[in-house]
C-alpha cells in the first residue's frame, strides 16, 4: 500500500465532529434581541425609549388595577375598603359598578325577565350570518338567514308576530312583481316590485296584521325602544346598520359608475352629500327635525329613525370603497363580460362585484368597525349608549357618583373584543379568496 | 325611486302636521301615559336605579302631573333629554311636559316658545375650590382657571360676572359634570363652577371632601321650572297649579301620611277647595275634584320630595334656603286656591 499510514501523519479525524451549539451571543433570546431590538444605536435608543414608556405605564396604573374592588355597593364603599387594605392614600379600581350595573351596561333597561331574548338573538345572529361568513357552515342553514332580520325584530321588540312577518310578505310580494314584470326588462321590473312593496307596507301592513292578530293571537311581551340601551342598542344598530349599508352601498358605487344619467347623478349627489355631513348632523335630523314633518303622535320609532341615517352614513363610504374596487379592476375584465355576451347583471353578478369586493374587503370592515364604533354617538340624542349614556345615568345614582374610568375601561375592553374580531375575520377572508401567488 | 315616496310621506306629514289640534290634556289621557322629558341622569333630580325605575326631585313633578291627571303616578314614560335636545323634544311634541332642571329665563320663554310653568326649585350659580388654594370669595378668582360646562346658562353667567367684576379667567370647557369633576381634581382648574345644587353633590362624592370648599358667592339666578308648549293654556294651568298645590299643602300642612283624613273635610276651607271637599276646582281645570289629592299622594307634599330626594337628610344634603315656605323666610309662595 502506499507511505501514508495512520502511523506517519500526526493526526486523522475519523469521525465527525458533534455539531456544537451556537456561541451565545449568536443564538436563542440574545440573538433575537440583538437583531429585533439593538441592531443598531438608533433601535437600541427606541427600545430603551419605548422599554421606559412601558414602565411609566404600568407603574402608574398596575396598583390602580391591582387595587381593584369587585364586592361593594358603593363608591364611598370601595374607597373604604382600598383604604383599609393599602393604606391611606391608595387608589384603586371600583370595579364593583360593573358588578352592580353591568346588565345596564348590556342590555340597557330591558325588562330582566326578557334578557333571554336578546341573548337569543344575538346567538341566532351567527346561526344566521354562519353560512355566508364560513364554508365549514352547512351551507343548507342559508334558508334561516333572510328569516333571521325578521325574527330578530319579533325577538327584540316583542309584540304580535304578524308584523314581522306582513313585512317579509312585502318583499316575497316584491320579488313576484319583479319576476313578472322583469320580462319587460329589469329596471321596470325593479321599479313595479318596489312600488308594490311600499304601497303595500305603508297601507296593508298595520290593517292586516291587525285583522289577522284579531284571529290569530300570536305574540309576546312588547318591549318598547326606550328601553333599549348599552351594547344591546349599539349591536342592534351596529348589526343592522352593518346588514343594510353593504348592499346599499355596493348599488350606489354601481350607480356612480353608470351611463345612464339620472342614476349616476342620483347616487353621486347621496354620496357626496352624506359623506360631506357629520353624523352627529344626520342623528340630530333623525331625532329631532323628522318630528316637526311628521304628524304629531306619529310613532317612527327613534331606533329606526337612527338605523335608517346611520345605515345611509357608512352605506355613502362603502360606495366609495367598492368604487375604488372596481376601479381597481382591469379594464379587460369587463370587456371580457362584453365578449361573453353576457348582460349588465350578469357581468356585475359573475364577473366583476365578485373581484371587485374581495380587493375592497380591508375598506369595507374598516367602514363597518368606524360605523359600529360611532354608533355611540347615539348619545347625544338622548339614547342610552354604552360609553356615555349608560355611566352618566349610572353617575346619577349617588352611591356611584364620582366613578369615571371603570365603565371606559369595561366598555372599552368589549368594543376592542367584538371590532377585533371583525378585523380578525376580515383577514382570514381575505386568505380565504386568495386567487393570485399560490 | 325609493326617495321620492319618502320625500312625498314627509311632505304630506308635514300639511297633517300643521292641523293637528293642541290639546294636550286629550292626548295625555287617550295614550294613557304623560311623556315626560328628563334629565339623562343628575343627581337627586332625575336618576334611574338598577332597575330602570326612576326618581328625584324633577321625576316627582311628572308623577304628580300624572297622578293628577290619569290617578296614577306610574303612568309616566320619561324621555332623557340632553342639554341640546330638550327644547326641541318639547316643541316637536315629542314630549308633553319638560321636568329637566331647566332654568327659566327671558328668551326661553319668549323666542323659544316655551311656557315655563311655575319654578320648582331655585337655584344659583356657584364656585368650588381646594381648600389649601386659600381662596375664600369669588372676587379672588381674578386670573383663574375655571372648569365650566359648555351649552348651559352657567357659562354665560360666568362671563357676565367676571366682565361685571372687572376680572379675566380662563374658561376650561368640560362636556359633562362627571367629566368637570375629573378635571377639577386633576389640578386641570383652579375652581370649578356649577349649579350650586350640583356643587353640593359633587363635593359630598369625592374621596375627601373636607379638602374642597364651595365659595359663599351665588352669581346668577337659576329659577329651575317645568316647561310646556306655548299655546295650550289648559295644559299649562294643569302643570303650574299641581306644582302649587305641592307647595300649597306643604304650607298648610297637608302630607302624604294625614291626606285621607283631611280629605274627609277640615276647618280650614281654603284646604278643602284644594282637597275637592268644597266647591270643584278640578273642574276649571278639566279634571275632577280629587286631582290635588292623587298628586300630594303620589310623592307627598313639596317638602316631602325635598327632604326625599335632595334634602339634608340624603347624601346631597341640600338646605331649604330659598326654597322654604315664604313662611319661613323662603321664595316659595303658592297663589290662592279660589
Amino acid at each position: 500500500m502506499s507511505d501514508t499510514h495512520a502511523e506517519s501523519v500526526a493526526y486523522v479525524r475519523d469521525t465527525m465532529l458533534k455539531p456544537q451549539p451556537a456561541p451565545a451571543g449568536e443564538s436563542g433570546a440574545i440573538r433575537w434581541l440583538r437583531e429585533n431590538l439593538f441592531s443598531g444605536w438608533l433601535n437600541t435608543l427606541l427600545t430603551v425609549l419605548g422599554v421606559l414608556t412601558i414602565y411609566f405605564f404600568v407603574s402608574h396604573f398596575a396598583s390602580w388595577f391591582l387595587h381593584g374592588v369587585w364586592k361593594a355597593d358603593s363608591l364611598a364603599e370601595c374607597r373604604k375598603i382600598i383604604t383599609a387594605e393599602y393604606g391611606q392614600g391608595a387608589t384603586g379600581a371600583c370595579w364593583a359598578v360593573i358588578r352592580d350595573r353591568w346588565h345596564q351596561f348590556i342590555f340597557g333597561f330591558y325588562q330582566r325577565e326578557l334578557y333571554w331574548r336578546p341573548v337569543l338573538t344575538f346567538l341566532l345572529l351567527f346561526v344566521a350570518v354562519g353560512p355566508v361568513l364560513f364554508q365549514w357552515v352547512p351551507k343548507k342553514l342559508i334558508w334561516f338567514t333572510p328569516i333571521y332580520p325578521f325574527l330578530a325584530v319579533w325577538l327584540l321588540w316583542g309584540g304580535s308576530v304578524w308584523g314581522p312577518i306582513l313585512v317579509a310578505v312585502g318583499f316575497v310580494l316584491a320579488w313576484i312583481v319583479f319576476s313578472l314584470v322583469g320580462r319587460y326588462g329589469s329596471i321596470a321590473g325593479f321599479s313595479a316590485g318596489a312600488i308594490v312593496a311600499i304601497l303595500f307596507w305603508m297601507f296593508g301592513v298595520s290593517p292586516l296584521a291587525g285583522i289577522l292578530h284579531a284571529a290569530i293571537p300570536l305574540g309576546i311581551e312588547p318591549v318598547e325602544s326606550a328601553k333599549f340601551g348599552g351594547f344591546l342598542l349599539a349591536i342592534t344598530l351596529g348589526a343592522g346598520g352593518i346588514v343594510m349599508s353593504l348592499p346599499l352601498g355596493v348599488v350606489l358605487a354601481l350607480g356612480r359608475q353608470s351611463d345612464m344619467f339620472l342614476i349616476k347623478t342620483f347616487s353621486v349627489v347621496f354620496i357626496e352629500f352624506i359623506r360631506g355631513v357629520p353624523l352627529i348632523t344626520l342623528l340630530f335630523v333623525a331625532s329631532l327635525l323628522l318630528n316637526y314633518f311628521l304628524p304629531p303622535g306619529t310613532n317612527f320609532d327613534i331606533i329606526l329613525r337612527v338605523m335608517i341615517l346611520v345605515t345611509m352614513f357608512s352605506a355613502a363610504y362603502i360606495a366609495e370603497v367598492v368604487r375604488g374596487g372596481l376601479a381597481a379592476l382591469p379594464r379587460g375584465q369587463y370587456e371580457a363580460a362584453d365578449a361573453l355576451g353576457l348582460d349588465y347583471w350578469k357581468a356585475q353578478r359573475l364577473i366583476i362585484l365578485p373581484q371587485a369586493l374581495k380587493i375592497s374587503i380591508p375598506g369595507i370592515v374598516s367602514t363597518f368597525i368606524g360605523m359600529f364604533k360611532d354608533t355611540t354617538l347615539v348619545a347625544f340624542v338622548g339614547l342610552f349608549d354604552p360609553l356615555k349614556g349608560i355611566p352618566d345615568f349610572i353617575r346619577a345614582d349617588f352611591a356611584w357618583k364620582g366613578i369615571y374610568w371603570e365603565p371606559f375601561v369595561f366598555v372599552g375592553a368589549i368594543f376592542f373584543i367584538l371590532n377585533f374580531a371583525m378585523s380578525r375575520y376580515s383577514m382570514h377572508l381575505e386568505n380565504r379568496l386568495q386567487r393570485d401567488h399560490r | 325611486m325609493k326617495k321620492s315616496v319618502f320625500f312625498g310621506a314627509l311632505t304630506a306629514a308635514a300639511l297633517a302636521a300643521g292641523v293637528a289640534g293642541a290639546a294636550t290634556l286629550d292626548d295625555v289621557k287617550s295614550r294613557g301615559e304623560l311623556i315626560c322629558g328628563v334629565n339623562t341622569g343628575l343627581v337627586g333630580f332625575a336618576a334611574p336605579d338598577a332597575n330602570g325605575n326612576w326618581s328625584g326631585f324633577d321625576v316627582a313633578v311628572c308623577q304628580a302631573v300624572a297622578a293628577a291627571v290619569l290617578g296614577d303616578p306610574s303612568k309616566v314614560k320619561y324621555v332623557p333629554t340632553t342639554g341640546q335636545t330638550r327644547f326641541t323634544a318639547l316643541g316637536s311634541g315629542e314630549v308633553d311636559l319638560l321636568a329637566r332642571n331647566t332654568t327659566w329665563t327671558y328668551s326661553r320663554d319668549t323666542d323659544l316658545k316655551l311656557q315655563f310653568t311655575a319654578t320648582n326649585y331655585y337655584d344659583g350659580q356657584g364656585f368650588m375650590v381646594r381648600k389649601d388654594s386659600g381662596v375664600t370669595s369669588a372676587k379672588e378668582l381674578d386670573g383663574a382657571s375655571i372648569c365650566i360646562q359648555t351649552g348651559t346658562t352657567t357659562e354665560l353667567n360666568l362671563a357676565d360676572y367676571f366682565k361685571a367684576n372687572n376680572m379675566s379667567y380662563q374658561p376650561i370647557t368640560v362636556d359633562s359634570n362627571a367629566e368637570g369633576e375629573q378635571q377639577f381634581l386633576a389640578g386641570a382648574c383652579d375652581a370649578y363652577t356649577t349649579d350650586a345644587s350640583g356643587l353640593a353633590a359633587t363635593r359630598a362624592a369625592f374621596a375627601n371632601p373636607q379638602d374642597y370648599v364651595i365659595l359663599p358667592e351665588i352669581i346668577s339666578k337659576e329659577p329651575l321650572a317645568p316647561a310646556v308648549r306655548q299655546g295650550d293654556d289648559q295644559w299649562t294651568d294643569i302643570v303650574r297649579w299641581t306644582i302649587f298645590g305641592l307647595i300649597a299643602a306643604e304650607e298648610y300642612g297637608v302630607t302624604s301620611a294625614n291626606i285621607d283624613e283631611l280629605a274627609k273635610g277640615t276647618e280650614n276651607p281654603e284646604v278643602n277647595r284644594m282637597l275637592g271637599t268644597e266647591g270643584d276646582l278640578g273642574a276649571m281645570l278639566g279634571l275632577d275634584k280629587q286631582w290635588l289629592v292623587r298628586a300630594i299622594k303620589a310623592n307627598g307634599n313639596y317638602g316631602e320630595i325635598f327632604a326625599a330626594t335632595i334634602g339634608e337628610q340624603t347624601p346631597i344634603g341640600l338646605a331649604r334656603g330659598l326654597n322654604a315656605q315664604w313662611t319661613q323666610g323662603g321664595l316659595l309662595y303658592a297663589p290662592p286656591f279660589r
